[in-house]
């Protein structure tokens, strides 16, 4: 009996390597970001480009070059390839350095401006994003749209010059600090048919008239999502992104950009470091230690390779799903195998260190397999590549 | 994406491997013979030694065919240790099929003596490359002991016990131990990541197959997420196997980046195992479990891989001593090499 093997999708594309101009690239950002700390300028956490708000530090890396580099020059940006941000990004985040004001520009809105924005916006927004002053937020989930992204309900209603946005968005991530964020919007009315029709995006400044804006706690109390409510908020036609109706299609492009990078690993890595060196001189955890790297070393491996294949112009959604989906899962599996190797209880009220560190990654860690789009929803991406559904 | 070079050579590879699997047991001597014929059987040795000049990556996507397709022949065995071992050593080759262990012997001049355990197709080659100590030892299988044992997969893993004359003892070039250490385990990888895709595409064809309540099981939103967690294993795997053969031809063995590279893929790779293996046989139901059916043919190599050429737990330990021995400081430079 002979079996023949029946045929899988490429689940991951060919591995990259890093060209080695970036190696005196990586130097520079490691040496500024030790000089950083050792002038006390802010202390190493974990998934800070959640909670890391420090526009100065945004503000000093747009100095030197390191935001919006894959911006061309003629829009203030660097035009570098997405590898030399990549090796940017994985710095900082593995130094647990602050750097959640531009993050959500610099990842997704420039590179969406560069796809599908007009001359005008590019030119308005994307030098301030490449100085990290112009911060951006996402304006997609809603009370009823969460997972099921389709059922937005915000609705975009034509008039004179433009749109009259009325409608609520939750989870926005630094509403209350940014200065504007793409809304997708109905533009249509619903037509259970074609539930991926009539969406659009709009780039809404969020000082605008009519838009209100309130904090929803985290669970520790603190700031960080927002409900923005929309009543009849005016957007001039020339800041409608892209086309009118093509919104299903220009957020999911979005969501690759989104799915992939380092920071879906590495939120909880400076609890790693901070374990390395609590076990310092100790014996007996080698193997739990040397699983966690094994499994770090491939993430960033299946990462990489995803960044190449995005920067040779492909959209690998399915590699990236499941670069995301393993990813968050491993940045739990540090708490977990932190919490067996060493008894100090967590401490939210530490300065610094394992106890804080370890206290932050505990109450973070329910967003790490939700934000983005959840672990379930990714899976469903995967059934369906493999032929699935 | 992939060269096009190596887009050619997993296409040759697909079509010679293309029904190798099969309920069978022991060396397949015509699959071995086409190995021969198209040059993969001693892919990347140098012309010299009859091979075909190929790197480490090509070996990637041969050896990662061979394990999709639960092929029974000791390719590893042959190009990438034995065959690499005798020819560092300056022994000439025999022809056919090879295998190599390290192992203890006591040598006296050209007298060998001593057992050998687990020896990958021992009873099937035409020569077993040993290194023992300061020396390397060619032996001919004819002229030794041979107990025939298996591995879970069923592979042969022979006792050799040799008394005399060897066909070769030469002194051991500096740093084959180390080397042929993780070779061996960047080739069980390779398998590894094969033969759990082997197993995914088992179970993504039977989801599609297997009808309960009316409708194909892989209908159900369950088994999809059992399946896509397989995926991201496999995934996982095949990067991590892919990744260390390019670090391994790009800087060498003795680079401290391949070694970590090395241990971290067979680590990846063993732990991939074990779930997809579960996972396979839980989408299989009952019939999986049978010895009639073809999903043990992977899923038995998939155990009994994962414990050869040093088990995940074994690299882990390895791993781990490095980064504790690095430190806080030393842990991001040792995942980025630099
Ligand atoms: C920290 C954080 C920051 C965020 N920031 C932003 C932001 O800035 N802007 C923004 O727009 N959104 C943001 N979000 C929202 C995020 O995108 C949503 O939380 C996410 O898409 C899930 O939606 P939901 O929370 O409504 O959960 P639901 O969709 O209600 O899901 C609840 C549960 O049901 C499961 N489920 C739902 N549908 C299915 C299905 N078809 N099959 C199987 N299981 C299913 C989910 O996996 C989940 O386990 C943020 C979320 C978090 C946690």
């Amino acid at each position: 009996m002979t079996a023949t093997l029946h045929r899988l999708p490429d689940l991951v594309p060919p591995p990259t390597e890093l060209p080695p101009r970036t190696a005196a690239l990586r130097a520079d950002v490691r040496a500024f970001l030790a000089e950083e700390q050792m002038a006390g300028r802010w202390t190493p956490r974990a998934d800070v480009w959640l909670s890391g708000w420090d526009e100065r530090f945004s503000r000093e890396l747009g100095r030197r070059g390191w935001l919006g580099m894959t911006i061309p020059k003629e829009y203030g940006g660097h035009g570098a390839s997405a590898l030399d941000r990549y090796v940017v990004t994985e710095e900082l985040l593995a130094a647990g350095a602050p750097v959640a004001a531009h993050w959500i520009a610099d990842r997704q809105i420039g590179p969406t401006l560069l796809r599908f924005g007009t001359e005008e916006q590019r030119q308005r927004f994307l030098p301030g994003i490449a100085r990290g002053e112009v911060y951006f937020g996402i304006g997609m989930s809603e009370p009823d749209a969460g997972s099921d992204l389709a059922a937005v309900r915000t609705r975009a209603d034509r008039v004179d010059g433009g749109w009259e946005l009325t409608g609520t968005k939750v989870w926005t991530s630094g509403a209350h600090h940014a200065h504007a964020f793409f809304a997708l919007a109905r533009s249509a009315p619903r037509d259970e048919r074609h539930r991926h029709a009539g969406l659009s995006q709009f780039i809404v400044l969020l000082d605008a008239p009519g838009v209100q804006i309130r904090p929803i706690p985290l669970l520790t109390g603190a700031h960080h999502f927002n409900e923005v409510v929309f009543d009849r908020v005016f957007v001039p036609d020339d800041m409608v992104l892209g086309e009118i109706g093509a919104g299903w299609k220009q957020v999911t492009s979005e969501l690759a950009f989104e799915r992939s990078g380092p920071e879906r690993f590495l939120s909880t890595f400076p609890l790693l470091v901070a374990l390395v060196g609590e076990l310092a001189g100790s014996a007996g955890a080698e193997r739990e230690i040397g699983g966690l790297v094994a499994r770090l070393w491939t993430l960033r491996r299946m990462s990489l390779a995803v960044a190449g294949s995005l920067e040779s112009g492909e959209a690998p959604e399915l590699a990236a799903a499941v670069v995301k989906e393993l990813g968050t899962r491993y940045e739990n599996e540090v708490i977990d195998v932190a919490r067996l190797l060493v008894t100090t209880p967590p401490d939210p009220g530490a300065e610094a260190g394992f106890a804080r560190l370890l206290a932050d990654a505990v109450l973070h860690a329910p967003g790490f397999t939700l934000r983005g789009g959840t672990n379930e929803v990714l899976r469903g991406i995967v059934a369906r590549g493999l032929g699935l559904r | 994406m992939t060269t096009s070079v190596n887009q050619e050579l997993q296409e040759l590879a697909e079509s010679v491997f293309g029904d190798a699997a099969s309920s069978d047991t022991g060396f397949d001597a015509a699959l071995w013979r086409t190995l021969e014929e198209t040059g993969l059987a001693r892919l990347t040795l140098p012309a010299g030694a009859g091979g075909s000049e190929g790197t480490l990556e090509d070996a990637a996507v041969v050896l990662a065919a061979a394990g999709a397709h639960a092929a029974r022949v000791p390719l590893v065995e042959t190009d990438l240790l034995a065959g690499w071992l005798l020819h560092a050593a300056g022994v000439p080759l025999p022809d056919g099929p090879l295998t190599a262990v390290a192992g203890e012997l006591e040598v006296d001049g050209t007298t060998v003596r001593g057992e050998l355990r687990r020896v990958p197709w021992a009873r099937a080659v035409a020569g077993v490359a040993v290194l023992t100590g300061a020396h390397v030892v060619l032996l001919d299988p004819g002229a030794a002991e041979i107990t025939e044992g298996t591995n879970l997969a069923e592979e042969p893993r022979d006792t050799v016990r040799v008394d005399g004359p060897a066909a070769a003892v030469v002194a051991a070039p500096d740093g084959v131990a180390a080397e042929l250490r993780l070779r061996g385990a960047l080739g069980r990888a390779l398998l590894l990541a094969g033969a759990a895709r082997g197993a995914l595409a088992a179970g993504v064809r039977y989801a599609g197959e297997r009808v309960q309540f009316g409708r194909p099981i892989g209908r159900f939103q369950a088994v999809q997420q059992q399946l896509a967690l397989a995926a991201g294993e496999v995934a996982a795997a095949s990067a991590a196997a892919s990744a260390a053969a390019r670090a391994a031809a790009d800087a060498g063995f003795a680079a401290p980046s391949t070694r970590l590279a090395v241990a971290a893929a067979k680590s990846r790779t063993g732990e991939a195992a074990g779930a997809v293996a579960r996972i396979a046989h839980q989408v299989h139901g009952a019939i999986g479990f049978t010895r009639e059916h073809d999903l043990r043919l992977w899923t038995t190599r998939l155990w009994a891989w994962r414990e050869e050429d040093g088990s995940d737990a074994e690299w882990n330990a390895e791993l781990g001593s490095t980064v504790l021995a690095a430190g806080p400081s030393g842990l991001w430079p040792l995942i980025t090499g630099s």
